[in-house]
């Protein structure tokens, strides 16, 4: 009997998975259809981009900066040894340009942003705020989900420039200006190793394909919320665990296609 | 828009309940044998009303009786299992997204704890749906918007957040909000729920006062016999998802339906029991017959 009970409880979780994806490709098509209003009013798209974007400038530039100072550090210890100190500075942008830009950007943009738009419009719904904006015939998805989402995608590949900027900034303050590593090929290796097309906008490319994922999720966790205190936290929970996973599974995938061509 | 307003500015106290209201033989909401039932627990069971232009008309029942489930299916929220609700002529259900929507402006929804914008500030709040919905410069809103809270007493309060009203100020913006457009059907859902004396006072008097001022029906779902007897038309009372009575507040008060003589006399025990069904109590209480 227990068997069969947890069974179909593994039953019933993978079919309650399923129609959640389910749920949540439909809840992203509807966003895409409803996205009108938010160029038509680029205010409210604004607006969401200085809660989403603008607000978690600080904790990206200051992860930016100690994550750039560490690679700094670990890289001149590793390099040292091989007697390649000048190649600091291209570990040090090819680290953070290629993958933790990107990734350790859009962990902090979904622990920060993220959690915050589910919390947002899950108490919306919770305060009955959505059901009556509903009643007022004014589409919430339009008026509400669609600006935040866009909000979220701009900011994200943004964020995570900026993340890198500072990280290298972290390096460079380290490498040359502390330990004394020669500037000059510091730069000049940074320069002649790093390509824009297959470094730089391949990281744009997974930033935005990362602020997709984590803004759809935050969102429609938040749409999908329980309207109670429990179901809220539950919902902002779940956003941050889930846009964690989806963010490093994405990209092993977006890595595995872009970098080694499979 | 502004004349109806005007209208509102020279209004004093009425007589009568309708004085001053404009009343029509022309139904605005009609109600045909509808049934609901979430999953195969029926909550609604062929209910059927008529709500004619200008009046204000209350739906009562107990908690559980399926009277919010009718306010939704009102709103177009709910789709019925069974008959139809026709707005305006409109039947409800059969309607798509955009029709539902175009319905929709024509009608107001006060919701219980009046479900304001938390993120917006009092004027922003009353005047979201003229911005959505109308090209109207901010000029003629900004006007609009104080004579909307003037109309509830609270034009000074527009600068403040929600966070910043108490509950029935909060309540009172949200009228103010819900008569915005100047609908033709005003829901209100429990809007004495929670409020003090005073308050209670303010919103019932500013229901049925509004109602006249616009030309509107208003129809209002509640617990509150008393204040609902002051400023409703007629009333129904919901029990176990059938209408058990129906009248003026006159023959409410008169009826000598048990269930009508519970609910307006507030007796504990009666149609309703007070006990939920339950097993034997001895034997709960573990003592043996």
């Amino acid at each position: 009997m227990p068997l069969i009970r947890s069974m179909r409880n593994i039953g019933h979780r993978s079919v309650d998975t399923i129609w959640r994806i389910g749920f949540a490709a439909r809840f992203f098509v509807l966003i895409l259809l409803n996205s009108g209003m938010s160029f038509r009013r680029f205010h409210l798209t604004v607006r969401e981009l200085f809660f989403t974007g603008v607000m978690s400038l600080i904790i990206i530039l200051v992860a930016g900066l100690f994550v750039g100072v560490v690679l700094g550090l670990q890289g001149y210890e590793t390099l040292k040894s091989y007697g390649s100190e000048s190649a600091l500075g291209t570990l040090v942008a090819l680290s953070l340009v290629r993958e933790l830009g990107p990734v350790l950007a859009a962990l902090l943009f979904a622990s920060r942003a993220g959690s915050a738009m589910t919390a947002e419009i899950g108490l919306m719904k919770a305060t009955e705020q959505i059901a009556a904006m509903e009643m007022m015939a004014v589409n919430p998805i339009a008026r509400v989900v669609a600006p935040r989402f866009w909000a979220g995608v701009i900011s994200m590949p943004l964020l995570a420039a900026m993340f890198s900027a500072v990280g290298v900034f972290g390096g460079y303050l380290v490498g040359v200006v502390f330990i004394g590593v020669d500037e000059g090929s510091f730069w000049s290796q940074m320069q002649s190793s790093v390509d824009f097309q297959h470094d730089i906008m391949n990281g744009v490319l997974k930033s935005f394909v990362f602020g997709v994922a984590v803004t759809v999720i935050s969102l429609f966790e938040g749409f999908d919320a329980p309207p109670t205190a429990e179901g809220v936290s539950g919902a902002t929970t779940r956003t941050v665990v889930q846009s964690s996973v989806v963010v490093l599974l994405l990209d092993v995938v977006l890595t595995a296609i872009m970098f080694r061509g499979i | 828009m502004l004349w109806m307003l005007g209208g509102w500015f020279r209004m004093r106290a009425p007589k009568n309940k309708s004085e001053g209201s404009v009343v029509s033989l022309q139904p605005i909401v009609e109600i045909r044998d509808v049934n609901f039932t979430y999953d195969t627990r029926p909550v609604l069971k062929g209910i059927n009303m008529t709500f004619h232009k200008g009046k204000v008309i209350a739906i009562m029942g107990g908690s559980g009786c399926g009277k919010t489930t009718l306010f939704r299916l009102i709103g177009g929220a709910l789709k019925p299992t069974k008959g139809e609700i026709k707005i305006d002529g409109q039947v409800m259900h059969e309607l798509d997204q955009a029709g539902l929507y175009e319905i929709r402006r024509k009608m107001g929804v006060l919701f219980q704890f009046g479900a304001l914008f938390t993120d917006m500030s009092v004027y922003d709040n009353v005047a979201f749906q003229m911005r959505e919905h109308t090209d109207l410069p901010e000029e003629m809103i900004r006007d609009l918007v104080m004579m909307k809270l003037h109309a509830v007493g609270l034009r000074g309060t527009h600068a403040l957040m929600p966070a910043e009203l108490s509950g029935g100020m909060a309540r009172r913006v949200a009228l103010a909000r819900t008569i915005a457009l100047d609908p033709m059907l005003i829901l209100y859902d429990e809007p004495f729920a929670g409020l003090d004396p005073i308050s209670l006072t303010a919103i019932g008097s500013s229901i049925r006062q509004l109602n006249n001022a616009l030309g509107a029906t208003s129809v209002v779902v509640t617990h509150d016999v008393q204040e609902s007897l002051k400023i409703v038309d007629y009333i129904y009372f919901i029990s176990d998802g059938v209408i058990v009575a129906e009248g003026t507040p006159a023959e409410i008060q008169a009826s000598d339906k048990p269930f009508v003589h519970q609910f307006v006399h507030g007796e504990m025990d009666g149609p309703v029991p007070f006990q939920y069904p339950g097993g034997d109590y001895k034997t709960d209480l573990g003592v043996s017959a």
